[in-house]
């Protein structure tokens, strides 16, 4: 059901085991059937955003109304890598080591 | 009528002018703070961390600085910080499992200016895991207990911050506001609780949950202590592209005790249906009592209110999907022990990492997004938002300050909304609004229900409109604690 | 049954920028892993981005450089996917409002221009570097954020050699408006090449497959070449081409599908809440403009025209910006802009490559090789001796004249002490000097190579043939 083409398809039932791979969340069987269960009657009820007419009104993605804010290419110093990989949870060679990656 | 919260502790004002005057040391102050702590927090769950010696360590270089002849403006001022802003050297879990182990190499840049005045960061306290909920029940640490009745919640998701203020295990605390996390708990708890403007503090440092409705704030014993840690913390700052260059005004000299010249509006739809008699007495009473203060009251409407919990709801989780993407187990935190490939490593990080709010919240915000439904959610939202904020433009082109309750109910039992996801998102109806609005809101306590539990008057104001809300606030506080107060 | 191949390219172009794109850290090439980072491109919590100008004027320029519009309102936008090499597990990029739309790039095809539309241009952060071990893999996060620029085509090179040239020409562009230092082998330009073929005559574009990530030009070439190969061979076994990703095994030399995209994509694209949108004030993008570099192929035209430079001559040197500007500078002092020309892309590319430098690198002035030229015109320096100045110039730099006065290099064009050396050389090669008599050219040149010899190799060649001549009417 999610494989609808474009960005402005009539909503439907939210497929939680399938978001849920989207979001990289595994589900127990339990948190699945509980989470649909609540975010059927969640859904259900944001779709009160579409009751009011919103036609010809912009959208607000941002709280304040300023533009063009830039920084200078300057350099600064960044954290110390000692520091850096103290937080890291697995290390290999100063760098972070992962699963392997397959491409 | 408010009743004075039950304090050990002075304010931070009061606290500087002793520190001033010689009468104690930093030393002393924090030592107090930290045996507070030590003796009630055993029975309330505020706090996560404590580092005694640190803070210790803090306070007497605040007692060093101050005898070499420096100022600061929280010069020894020991502040309770929640769980969700940067201090260096200091774990940041977000009462999270999946942000075990994390210190945070940097300040937050509210922080790092609260330190530059002499402020000290004396311990940190719990919250709703990544600030998402109203009563504190998600962090995956602990609970945290009403101090003023043991057997309900602090509100959240700023419940430790507003559970050791108004416990007197802090002088001051900083809290973040999304959706009412700091206004709801402030009132569950009976202290004071500022939501500045959206762009009057820097978020740098400040763990993301929504970014266009995320902001830092304080939970304080009183509006004078809120005014003070707000000229400290606001102003333009370049880490955040959203927050401001406007100048910042000298908030106390905004606190007087009276209302004479201001008009304040009264929202219709704040006081239909659900509203629980015993919340809505005390306010009503409290809008009295800033009518006697000389203001000119009236009511009016804000006629998008009722679809502001779905489009906060939408808004919210859907920048969370994103912000929270980073929590994978890579970089920092904690990581499943998983290491087949990185599709699987991730996804039980995040299964063992997440508690179940987040989770919930997550998915929805990655639903909302997804191929397909971003124009029927979304970007609906988003236009549904812009509505609402111009009922709010249009509120303000006639009064300066609105007066509203914080939450429909007094504080839950605890677990009475656990597990009811929709239930526990209707309780915010009063306070997302000033969010979705990018305004400024406060909470402050007016009197009680009869079984002795808080109630908060909400005050907005327009968005950099601090002054007049720290007025409202600051003249009906003093009122109301003046016993012959009245009309 | 023959078949028309679609081309189209996205190249991302690392920015030359001194901070990253969102944070400072410093973007140099080959630093210690993890040495360049910070909370903001390792993305710890509670960090926020800050788009660095400069990034955006490089992107911008190299709009107004093969005339894009420049969007009057532009945003950022999180693009999600989680992968170890991204920080955030979004990317910071542009979704429907690019910093440029349109524009072009001419490129060269059997003697005509023709100009391949661009659809956009925009600007994201650069993900962070993967090496991989037996059963793991390590990530280094210094390039993560680096500013990247993306290029996007439209679909219009019809063969591997256009799709090269297309390459070669937007390097050029990117080299002339210094936006980037165009480092292939440090990826700086890095490719993904979308590629469908479909009979000719008919007209709807076939089903296309992309090949990621290529660093160099060449392997564009050659993966273009086989995937079209590819796709052709399983059309004429009447099959059906997949809609694919794939990845270009430099080793076998073909194409293969990508294990990676185990899971359909949705980056579910939204407005960055983290950053303001970008409307760029008119007063800035005029000044960009005005400060324009003259494109490549205009100043190719204008260094024939100019100078009298055969096209070839020109194409070479305007290969790269810095040969160019060398070059103009040589030929304003000098009457003979040929010869300028000739040293350059001789003797000075030769040095170059041998010693991988850039033309910045050589100590050679463009005063001193207008004066060497000089020197080689006056007669005072023969080809080889010219060489060997030209040598001690690029290693050293310094005064044609001097070299030469202090090295005894000048030619001996004396008439006297020449004639004598003519003299003795028809007496000692009597049988040349007749076979010249009898009309032989040939005989000349045996008997100018024995006065140079005898002369040390310091005669002027030019004289002695003269002398020679003149005895030997
Ligand atoms: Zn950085």
């Amino acid at each position: 059901m999610t494989s609808e083409e474009g960005r402005g398809a009539d909503a439907a039932a939210i497929d939680v085991a399938y978001v849920a791979r989207l979001a990289r969340i595994d589900l127990t069987p339990e948190e699945q059937a509980r989470f649909q269960r609540q975010l059927d009657e969640v859904v259900a009820y944001v779709r009160k955003i579409r009751e009011p007419d919103t036609s010809g009104i912009e959208p607000t993605a941002h709280a304040v109304a300023v533009r063009n804010v830039f920084r200078d290419d300057a350099p600064r110093p960044g954290l110390d890598r000692g520091e850096v990989m103290a937080n890291a949870p697995a290390v290999v060679q100063g760098l972070f080591r992962v699963p392997q990656i397959v491409e | 009528m408010a009743e004075p919260v039950n304090r050990a502790l002075p304010t931070a004002h009061a606290a500087l002018a002793r520190l001033r005057r010689g009468e104690c040391s930093s030393e002393e102050l924090v030592r107090d703070v930290l045996g507070r702590i030590r003796a009630t927090d055993g029975g309330i769950g505020a706090y996560l961390w404590v580092d005694e010696e640190d803070a210790l360590g803090q306070a007497r270089a605040a007692d060093a600085r101050r005898a070499a002849g420096n100022e600061g403006r929280l010069l020894g001022v020991p502040v309770a910080v929640k769980d969700v802003l940067n201090v260096r050297g200091q774990p940041c879990t977000c009462a999270s499992r999946i942000l075990r182990g994390y210190v945070a190499p940097y300040d937050a840049t509210a922080v790092a200016r609260l330190r530059a005045e002499g402020a000290v960061f004396a311990g940190r306290t719990n919250m709703d895991e990544f600030a998402m909920g109203s009563t504190t029940e998600n962090s995956a640490v602990q609970v945290t207990r009403n101090p003023r009745d043991p057997e309900r919640v602090p509100g959240g998701s700023s419940g430790g911050a507003a559970a050791c203020v108004a416990a007197g295990e802090a002088v001051v605390a900083l809290g973040t506001d999304t959706g009412g996390s700091i206004r709801q708990p402030a009132a569950f708890c009976g202290c004071v609780g500022l939501k500045p403007s959206y762009g009057r503090v820097s978020r740098y440092g400040l763990t993301a949950f929504a970014s266009s409705l995320d902001q830092i704030g304080t939970l304080s014993a009183d509006v004078r202590d809120a005014a003070l840690m707000l000229q400290v913390m606001a102003g333009a700052d370049c880490m955040d592209s959203t927050c401001l260059d406007a100048p910042v005004p000298d908030y106390g000299a905004a606190l007087r005790d009276d209302l004479r010249g201001m008009k304040l509006g009264i929202p219709r739809e704040y006081f239909v249906g659900g509203l629980a008699p015993e919340v809505e007495t005390p306010v009503r009473a409290a809008i009295e009592q800033c009518r006697a203060l000389g203001a000119e009251v009236a009511e009016l409407s804000l006629p998008h209110t009722e679809y502001a919990i779905a489009t906060y709801y939408v808004i919210a989780a859907a920048e969370a999907s994103a912000n929270l993407a980073r929590f994978d187990g890579v970089r920092y935190g904690r990581r499943a022990r998983a290491e087949s490939d990185p599709m699987t490593m991730y996804c039980r990080t995040r299964a063992e990492g997440f508690g179940a709010e987040v989770k919930r919240r997550v998915i929805l915000g990655t639903y909302v997004l997804s191929s397909g439904y971003y124009d029927a959610y979304y970007l609906t939202a988003q236009r549904v938002r812009t509505l609402i904020r111009r009922d709010f433009e249009k509120a303000f082109a006639h009064c300066d300050a609105l007066l509203a309750p914080v939450a429909p109910s007094l504080p839950w039992r605890l677990g009475e909304a656990a597990d009811d996801p929709l239930k526990m998102y209707l309780g915010d109806i009063y306070t997302v609004t000033a969010n979705l609005a990018g305004i400024c809101g406060m909470s402050v306590p007016c009197g009680s229900s009869a079984d002795g539990l808080p109630v908060g008057l909400q005050i907005l104001g327009p968005a950099l409109g601090e002054e007049k809300v720290l007025r409202v606030g600051h003249a009906y506080e003093a009122s109301a604690s003046r016993p012959a107060a009245g009309p | 049954m023959d078949y028309i191949p679609s081309i189209g390219l996205e190249v991302h172009v690392q920015l030359r920028t001194r901070s990253k794109l969102f944070c400072g850290c410093g973007t140099r090439y080959g630093a210690e892993p993890n040495s360049q980072v910070c909370p903001v491109c390792l993305g710890y919590p509670g960090t926020l981005p800050v788009v660095n100008r400069e990034a955006v004027r490089l992107t911008v320029v190299t709009g107004l450089m093969v005339g894009s519009e420049i969007s009057p309102y532009s945003k950022f936008d999180r693009k999600s996917y989680f992968y170890p090499d991204m920080p955030k597990n979004f990317q910071i990029s542009q979704y429907d409002r690019p910093l440029c739309l349109g524009g072009a790039v001419a490129i060269d095809v059997e003697g005509a221009s023709r100009p391949i539309p661009l659809k956009r241009i925009h600007l994201e952060e650069d993900t962070a570097k993967n090496t991989h071990f037996e059963g793991f893999s390590g990530v280094d996060f210094n390039r993560a954020g680096v500013p990247l620029m993306e290029i996007v085509s439209e679909p219009e090179m019809h063969s591997p050699e256009e799709a090269f040239a297309f390459l070669q020409a937007l390097k050029e562009i990117l080299l002339y408006a210094g936006v980037s230092d165009c480092n292939l082998e440090q990826g700086n330009v890095r490719c993904d090449v979308n590629c469908s073929v479909r009979p000719a005559g008919s007209k709807a574009l076939g089903v296309k497959t992309e090949i990621k990530n290529r660093n160099t030009f060449r392997e564009v070439l050659h993966a273009l070449r086989h995937e079209i190969a590819r796709q052709v061979g399983v059309l004429e076994a009447g099959g059906a081409v997949g809609q694919e990703t794939l990845r270009w095994d430099v080793a076998a030399g073909v194409t293969v599908g990508m294990r990676s995209k185990e899971y359909a994509h949705d980056y579910r694209y939204f407005p960055e809440p983290d950053l303001l949108p970008v409307a760029l004030p008119r007063a800035w993008v005029e000044d960009w403009r005005a400060a324009l570099p003259e494109p490549p192929r205009a100043r190719r035209a204008r260094l024939a025209r100019e100078y009298g430079l055969p096209e070839y001559d020109a194409g070479v040197l305007t290969a790269d910006p810095r040969s160019a500007d060398f070059f103009e500078a040589a030929a304003r002092l000098s009457p003979n802009p040929k010869a300028v020309s000739n040293w350059i892309m001789t003797e000075m590319q030769r040095l170059l490559a041998e010693r991988s430098l850039a033309p910045s690198d050589a100590r050679i002035t463009p005063r001193a090789l207008a004066d060497l030229v000089a020197l080689v015109d006056g007669g005072t320096l023969g080809s080889t001796g010219a060489r060997e100045v030209f040598a001690v110039l690029f290693a050293e730099g310094g005064d044609p004249a001097r070299i030469v006065a202090e090295r005894g290099m000048a030619q001996v064009s004396d008439a006297g002490e020449m004639g004598a050396l003519a003299d003795r050389v028809i007496a000692e090669n009597e049988a040349a000097a007749a076979d010249y008599r009898k009309g032989k050219q040939a005989a000349l040149q045996r008997l100018v190579g024995q006065v140079m010899r005898l002369s040390g190799g310091r005669a002027n060649p030019r004289v002695v043939a003269g002398l020679l001549r003149e005895r030997l009417k």
